[in-house]
């Protein structure tokens, strides 16, 4: 019978199935800091142990900080961060997992440094306590976030208890403008489907535009799966895929790198394969995406205005439109090339790879920062990002633009660390949530791809990045 | 875990859509490495008037009288009834912890967030989904009815109004079993350690890279 992708991934999975709930096996279990350490001392106060070590794989990124980490971790200042970062140390330690300490140079965002390493291959089951898991669904894997009750099962077990999803193909034909990228591609989607549109699915992202990005967008575009509702994106596997993964630390090598593509090649939708819904959108009438508002569905094109009330769809939305305008201190049909903002932060696992950087250092190359712009942030997603960008001369780029050239983590996506916002300050973020407090308590976030968060720094505002020089 | 089969709960109305678990539990409390103790932070940002941080006496903050969970006529509320897409953003497990620390047993709302939806179970936390046209009848009656109370019976998947209305509300038959039984997914799990072994040497046979 003809199969989606989700369905292979799935049933090669499966241990055991009853009644629709099913046993998956999980190839690869992604850890942090901040979702293991229950998880740890749920294992120690049952006595059990790690079923396989070897598929784990840890980092500390939400608590690190970006600035100086001459002293190592004795230096992370906030004593509670700095015992979460030692807790996920000696945790790994005591239970003999591999874990890329702070100043490991391959530190970075669990979700950049999976597929960096090549831990993540097509194929997998990927799980980590982390919401942004759907990142690495773009190798073809069945990936998703999960609770840390979850991470202690998977620990334990090496399985999940799981229910099938509904499949939703996201159909996107044609070719993207240029300074159109896979940021636009994301928001565009939740724009449209909103961000419960996805809750109960598993969604595979389809078509000429999607096949036209390169990992580093894809991951983008998976990472993101998640603010549409759905738990888990993917993309078949194809040239792209194969390529990206090849001669990577942790991928197969010789003979057994010839079975795995083998293998990996059958890993896309049946052409008759019936999916549960489908949705489409055209490339080509993609624009620059801003978020206006407090949810990543409340978002227009850079040539939009923030709507007015009478567009909502119904009461319970109107209530939460009027919420959004007074927390962004906003009024409804201002145009959104009018918005001024006071910090920039080019990071965060959507939008912190070497392609983002290269997008965002070219907008920037030979300018400067707006003098009304307080502080603009580029935080690499790992110590080898960092590198490369260093290699190509990213950094001076950057710096000779008045931006601050960081260390590598989750930063201001989500502000565990030093780094956030402060109340009423308006921010362009190449993150993926722009939830009330969510970069600093009273903080007001506007996502953006990174091209157009390197041009909202040089104006002082947003501008439309394909007419800005 | 601990079970659950049947509450009569007083109901504190949030008349929100899409609550993201950020509000539920913003990000300063999740450094800590404990499981317990989230309860006087869940909704901080909305709850209190001044910026929280973990190890402030949470007593001595200043409330936000207009935020409904300080309502007096809600104290000792276990049910929260809310709208669309509760629990939306981040899988942070911190967020049924903290509900459940603050006295929480059941949400009722139209839908949830996949994630946040699945943490709820493993935390002897009920989610139940009602249709938006029943949430609305149960907004109506709350805002209409100091001290209004529901009562929840799992075991037979109802949800009564103190007017007598019955709902009914679907749930996965495993997850109802563990819940009323209070039982533990890794105990039930390895139990099936046997199956787990003999899958885990077909899958390296058939796909040996996974395990180098």
């Amino acid at each position: 019978m003809a199969k989606t992708l989700y369905e292979k991934l799935f049933d090669a999975h499966v241990v055991h199935e009853e009644n629709g709930t099913a046993l998956i096996y999980i190839d690869r279990h992604l850890v942090h800091e901040v979702t293991s350490p229950q998880a740890f001392e749920g294992l120690k106060l049952a006595n059990r142990k790690l079923w396989r070590p070897a598929s784990i794989l840890a980092v500390p990124d939400h608590n690190v900080p970006t600035t100086d980490r001459s002293a190592g971790v004795a230096g992370i200042s906030d004593p509670i961060s700095r015992l979460q970062v030692q807790t996920l140390d000696e945790n790994c330690a005591t239970y003999g997992v591999t874990e890329f300490k702070m100043n490991d140079a391959r530190q970075g965002i669990v979700h950049v440094i999976g597929p960096e390493q090549g831990a993540t291959l097509p194929g997998m089951t990927v799980v980590c306590g982390d919401s942004h898991t759907s990142t690495h669904g773009a190798f073809g894997a069945l990936a998703h976030g999960i609770g840390t009750s979850e991470v202690e099962h998977v620990m334990a077990t090496q399985c999940l208890v799981q229910k099938r999803s509904k499949t939703l193909q996201v159909l996107v034909e044609g070719e993207l403008g240029l300074g159109v990228t896979a940021k636009d591609v994301a928001l565009a989607i939740i724009g449209k489907i909103g961000t419960a549109g996805g809750n109960g699915y598993a969604i595979e992202f389809a078509g000429s535009a999607i096949r036209g990005l390169s990992m580093e967008g894809r991951m983008t575009l998976c990472n993101m799966a998640i603010e549409a509702g759905a738990r888990a994106g993917m993309i078949a596997v194809d040239d792209t895929t194969i390529d990206y993964v090849k001669d990577r630390p942790f991928s197969p090598k010789a003979e057994l790198w010839s079975a795995a593509v083998a293998y990996w090649r059958t890993l896309h939708s049946d052409p008759e394969a019936q999916f549960d819904a489908i949705v489409s959108l055209n490339a080509a009438d993609i624009q620059p995406q801003v978020t206006w508002g407090t949810s990543p569905e409340m978002v227009v094109g850079i040539d939009g205005r923030v709507p007015s009330l009478d567009m909502a769809k119904n009461e319970v939305q109107r209530a939460d439109w009027e919420r959004a305008y007074a927390y962004m201190g906003l009024e409804a049909n201002t145009a959104i090339n009018a918005i001024h903002i006071d910090k920039v932060f080019i990071g965060s696992c959507t939008n912190s790879r070497i392609e983002d950087l290269r997008a965002a250092a070219a907008v920037a190359k030979g300018k400067h920062i707006a003098p009304n712009i307080k502080l603009a942030l580029v935080v690499p997603g790992s110590g080898l990002v960092k590198a490369q960008a260093e290699s190509e001369g990213l950094d001076q780029i950057f710096i000779a633009a008045g931006f601050e050239w960081r260390e590598p983590g989750c930063s201001m996506c989500l502000a565990m660390n030093a780094d956030r916002l402060e109340a009423g300050e308006r921010c362009a973020s190449t993150s993926n949530r722009n939830f009330e407090g969510r970069q600093g308590q009273g903080g007001r976030t506007h996502l953006v791809s990174p091209q157009m968060a390197a041009a909202a720094a040089l104006a002082g505002h947003f501008v439309d990045v394909r007419t800005f020089n | 875990m601990q079970a659950f089969k049947q509450i009569n709960g007083l109901v504190v109305p949030l008349d929100r859509a899409n609550v993201d678990t950020d509000a539920i539990i913003p990000k300063q409390f999740l450094k800590s490495i404990k499981r317990a103790g989230f309860g006087p932070n869940a909704f901080d940002e909305w709850r209190y008037l001044d910026h929280g941080e973990p190890g402030m006496d949470n007593s001595q903050r200043k409330i936000n009288p207009d935020f409904v969970l300080n309502q007096s006529r809600y104290q000792g509320a276990s049910v929260l009834l809310t709208r669309e897409n509760f629990g939306c953003g981040s899988s942070r497990e911190h967020a049924p912890w903290a509900l459940e620390d603050y006295g929480f047993k059941v949400v009722i709302a139209p839908s949830y967030a996949d994630i946040f939806y699945n943490n709820c179970f493993k935390n002897g936390m009920l989610p139940i989904i009602l249709s938006p046209s029943i949430v609305d009848t149960l907004f109506a009656q709350v805002g209409a009815s100091v001290g209004y109370q529901l009562n929840v019976n799992l075991e037979a998947q109802t949800v009564t109004t103190p007017g007598g209305e019955v709902y009914a509300f679907e749930v996965d038959a495993f997850r109802k079993h563990c819940l009323i039984n209070g039982l533990d997914d890794i105990g039930l799990t390895m139990q099936q350690q046997d199956k787990i072994k003999l899958f885990e040497q077909k899958h390296q046979l058939a796909q040996p890279w996974l395990f180098k």
